[in-house]
């Protein structure tokens, strides 16, 4: 037993539980968040400090930590951190809760770490429901009517969705008798080459965990809870939904497809498939519903779907992928690191915004520009990003994943997305528009806490970097590429 | 040489930007002053770069000034920009206009922070565009260019101004969807990003994975929009007519040119074989440009949508030029690139001073301004005489040189289309003399008694675009000499 090798999670546990049990005696529930971000740093700091080591497993195999996994658990643990940060001033409004709310959240995180670094069907599944089950419960903090209802779609249709991967699990052991990873890729591979015809039972496993996955991660055709949810959650668990949740679902999709069915070529050539057509659709479907959405949070959810559908164009490059070539998923990290600052920036302005406004409509964001344009530019900045354009993190993530694409004669889904990014320029600049042109309905100033202040300014940040000198984080990206199979 | 002169003037505008942005509680005085000093300096260095540029044969195909560091060695991205004969051109022509246009919007007062913040912007992607030598630092400043655009016509425009800018973005954003397919594609088959090595090597010598005519028409089709060939030319006239005054003279002045120089410098010199093939469906829609611009101008009664639309059909000249492929027909169309950006340019700012002064830009409630404005109506006839191609302008020879070219091209029917086009000067001699006559002279009209002429600021700038188009004009080789040095290593590839 190495459980050094999972400190960054104990210590993350061990806050969660000292947050509980504070909350008991605290006055000044400020203080939850300070030891919130305490707990965040030092797992990060642990995280960071077995970087060098090697590959290794524990538990029987069922955890890995390497490369891929500290990374993601780098960047939830970021996410969690500006996800907090952008929580201060919105925890007043459940003032009796604040400890739960916080201890939520770093337990969910707890989980996604987790899922980042198992390799086991059976964990794999454990902690996808730690992660699920808080998120059911954060959703629906707020409990009023739409937050109750959102966590209750939430509930329901993940339940759904837990229900059809594990079915999907189910059939790849009764295929394999294997739940380890490496060891399915190894059962696989061999009934293949011995001349068995391919078996259906196992094609169902697969298709069943595209499906129960592709909840997770808002792919066409399982993303009819995420309108709902993003605009009844609390906004900064919608940020945390559209993000961290999202890298998760992306980063389990890696490994599984990766480690276990990447051979036989005809396998991998099928799923990629699968996903690139998935792509295309939830990518076209994502935009267009986009356009006559007029809450912004709404709005953020459909275009969350549309950029399911890029962030897929990696997986279907990987799963076409001929050679040993890592660009796929290295690209679909980098556009998961890029789209975690933006998609976080975009959410913490609407949080800032909204708090003063007292409304989610997009009209009601009229002459923001005028009041507070500081706001309305990082707002601004992130729409860009998120539409694509230079000098953005958006725009690199794109480019770089589109090229991945081309790489494996994707060239039809690469024309797709690109057209797709011009129609959601309409529904970002949009907004842009109600901000800056449009007169103000309300006078004085949008002001905001500085810990809001703070988060906003690390997204925008994180944006402009990752567009402008983008070498450093895309060297990282092509190392955690590199999945390492036990 | 080994001083970075070209970041340093891509830089600049928009260090002034920024300075404009962040400065608490500037005068809008000291904003203008700021935004003239950041785009004089470009000036006088372009100018500088200009005088020393070399212009020996032996630097034809040759970039000077370059600057190459690497950026993002894992796709093979440098930053690199340099200036050779075609680029040097368009280069001088944007740090000119840079200069003229803040100058031109001097009497904004709506905003002025945010609005020469964004024309700074502008004039940096521009220069950025035209100096990149690497695809994705080009793609990366040709799509910039869109954000300060969206801005500048929705706030300080006209009309319907947000429909207008609107329609720009997504036109360009669908063109530049169409570009960066065409890099993907170009950077898959040859592995890298460089516009000098893909040039130089040739496509021919990498595996035929994609059809280059594939790739050559997502190019064209990019490019296509922003310079515009019909039938993708709709935005232009909307653009141009709610615009503000200077965001016109820069629209026409240098992001029309981006078009015509994204045809040479990628679709003729990296796929010379498809632009041989597919010349005669293109000169076939310069003369369409040519001839339906031409006429289409001749029935507007907005003065600036009828400027506007003369573009389109200057525009199909430079178009012919390019795809006649000889080497003079492409000095023509460079030339005319130029040529066209000051005589548009003063012919927009003109018009935006007898707008300004006299609140009407309908053409018919016009009349009779010479009386009451006579320096104005010498400065806009001198421009609509350069529109005309009157010889001893600068439109004048940039047009013979073109037609020229054209009609030597080895290009088949490229006769034809090129005699035919020539009907096009007649049409501008139409529209142009009879803008003059409504606007200028005839009966003077009362209500015009008293309104204001040109100042001397206005005086000042529009004298630097007379002496301009003159200057070329009466000594093209002036220009003729930088562009060869760009142009003839192209026509050794194409093989004309």
């Amino acid at each position: 037993m190495n459980l050094e090798l999972i400190i960054p999670e104990l210590s993350l546990l061990a806050c969660a539980i000292v947050i509980i049990l504070l909350d008991l005696f605290l006055q000044r529930k400020g203080w939850l968040a300070v030891i919130s971000l305490t707990g965040l740093v030092i797992a990060a700091g642990f995280t960071i400090a077995a970087w060098g080591n090697n590959p290794q497993a524990i538990f029987n195999n069922m955890l890995t930590v390497d490369k891929f996994a500290l990374f993601f658990k780098l960047l939830l643990l970021a996410i969690s951190a500006l996800v907090i940060l952008a929580s201060v001033d919105y925890v007043s409004k459940f003032a009796r809760f604040q400890g739960e709310y916080y201890a939520l959240v770093l337990v969910s995180t707890l989980g996604m770490m987790l899922m980042a670094g198992t390799t086991e069907l059976i964990s794999i599944f454990i902690s996808l429901e730690l992660t699920s089950i808080s998120l059911y419960a954060l959703v629906g903090f707020l409990k009023d009517p739409k937050s109750t209802e959102a966590s209750l779609k939430y509930l329901l249709l993940g339940a759904i969705a837990s229900a059809v991967l594990l079915y999907g699990m189910a059939f790849i052991f009764g295929f394999t008798g294997k739940t380890q990873l490496g060891d399915i890729a190894q059962v696989v591979q061999a009934t293949v080459s011995s001349g068995s015809p391919a078996n259906p039972g196992l094609i169902l496993g697969v298709v069943l965990l595209i499906a129960g996955l592709g909840f997770k991660i808002a792919a066409f055709p399982f993303q009819m809870w995420v309108p709902d949810v993003y605009e009844g959650a609390p906004t900064p668990i919608t940020a945390y939904l559209s993000v961290a949740s999202k890298a998760t679902g992306f980063a389990i999709i890696l490994r599984i497809f990766y480690s276990a069915f990447n051979l036989p070529a005809w396998l991998s050539n099928d799923w990629g498939m699968i996903f690139a057509i998935l792509a295309a659709i939830g990518m076209t479907v994502g935009n267009i519903v986009a356009i006559p959405q007029v809450n912004i949070k709404r709005m953020l959810g459909y275009s969350g779907i549309a950029q399911a559908g890029y962030l897929m164009l990696g997986i279907a490059a990987m799963g076409l992928s001929t050679s040993n070539g890592i660009m796929g998923q290295s690209s679909l990290i980098f556009f998961l690191t890029g789209y975690a600052a933006t998609n976080m920036g975009a959410f913490i302005a609407v949080i800032a915004i909204s708090n003063k406004v007292g409304s989610d409509l997009i009209e009601d964001y009229a002459g923001i520009g005028k009041r507070s344009p500081l706001l309305a530019l990082a707002l601004t900045l992130c729409l860009i990003s998120l539409t694509g354009i230079p000098p953005t993190a958006g725009f690199m993530a794109k480019f770089y994943i589109f090229s991945a694409a081309v790489q494996q004669n994707l060239l039809w889904l690469v024309v797709i997305a690109v057209l797709n990014s011009v129609i959601s320029a309409y529904y970002y600049l949009r907004v842009v528009k109600v901000m800056w042109f449009n007169e103000p309905k309300f006078e004085g100033r949008v002001s905001s806490s500085g810990a809001l202040r703070l988060a906003l300014l690390l997204a925008c940040l994180g944006v402009i970097l990752l567009g402008v000198i983008p070498d450093y984080v895309m060297k990282l990206t092509e190392i955690a590429a590199k999945i390492h199979i036990f | 040489m080994n001083f970075n002169y070209i970041s340093l003037i891509i830089a600049l505008p928009a260090l002034g930007a920024i300075l404009i942005a962040i400065l608490p509680k500037l005068q809008a005085k000291s904003i203008k002053y700021i935004a003239a000093i950041f785009t004089f300096i470009p000036l006088v260095l372009s100018i500088f770069l200009f005088i020393n540029f070399d212009r020996s044969s032996a630097m034809a195909g040759v970039m000077q000034f370059e600057e190459k560091i690497s950026w993002i060695p894992l796709i093979n991205a440098n930053y690199h920009v340099g200036l050779d004969g075609l680029s040097m051109l368009l280069f001088l022509l944007m740090s000119i206009l840079g200069f003229l246009v803040v100058l031109i919007s001097w009497k904004i007062d709506l905003r002025p922070r945010e609005y020469f913040a964004w024309l700074l912007v502008l004039e940096m992607s521009i220069l950025g565009v035209f100096a990149s030598l690497d695809f994705l630092l080009f793609f990366i400043f040709w799509e910039i260019e869109v954000v300060p655009m969206f801005f500048l016509i929705s706030i300080w425009g006209s009309g319907r101004k947000e429909y207008s800018a609107i329609k720009y973005v997504l036109y360009t954003l669908f063109g530049s969807a169409m570009i960066l397919a065409g890099i993907l594609c170009l950077y898959f088959t040859t592995g890298s990003l460089s516009m000098v090595d893909i040039t130089r090597s040739g496509i021919g010598s990498f595996l035929p994975v994609i059809p280059a005519a594939l790739m050559f028409f997502l190019f064209l089709g990019g490019f296509a929009i922003k310079l515009p060939v019909f039938p993708f030319h709709t935005w232009l006239p909307d653009a141009h007519t709610d615009a503000p005054t200077a965001v016109s003279v820069v629209l026409a002045g240098t992001l029309l040119k981006m078009g015509g120089y994204g045809m040479i410098r990628v679709c003729v010199s990296i796929f010379p074989d498809a632009a041989r093939q597919f010349a005669p469906i293109l000169l076939g829609l310069a003369m369409v440009n040519v001839i339906y611009g031409a006429a289409v101008t001749l029935k507007q009664t907005d003065i600036k949508r009828l400027i506007a639309y003369s573009s389109i059909s200057h525009m199909g000249f430079v178009l012919l030029g390019i795809f006649s492929l000889t080497q003079v027909s492409l000095t023509g169309a460079t030339l005319q690139m130029f040529s066209h950006g000051l005589i548009t340019g003063l012919l927009f700012a003109t018009a935006g001073i007898v707008m300004h002064n006299t609140h009407e830009r309908d053409i018919n409630k016009l009349g009779g301004l010479a009386r009451q404005l006579p320096i104005i109506t010498v400065i806009f006839t001198i421009a609509g005489l350069g529109a005309m191609g009157v010889p001893s302008t600068s439109g004048f020879i940039a047009e013979f040189m073109t037609f020229l070219g054209s009609f030597q091209s080895a290009v088949p029917v490229a006769r034809i289309f090129t005699v035919i086009s020539i009907l096009g000067i007649l049409l501008g001699a139409g529209y142009i003399l009879w803008l003059l006559q409504r606007v200028f002279y005839g009966a003077p009209l009362d209500k015009y008694n008293g309104t204001k002429d040109a100042d001397r600021l206005e005086r000042v700038y529009s004298a630097v675009f007379i002496v301009l188009i003159f200057l070329v004009g009466v000594y093209p080789s002036i220009l003729t000499n930088v562009i060869k040095t760009g142009i003839s290593p192209i026509v050794r590839l194409i093989g004309g």
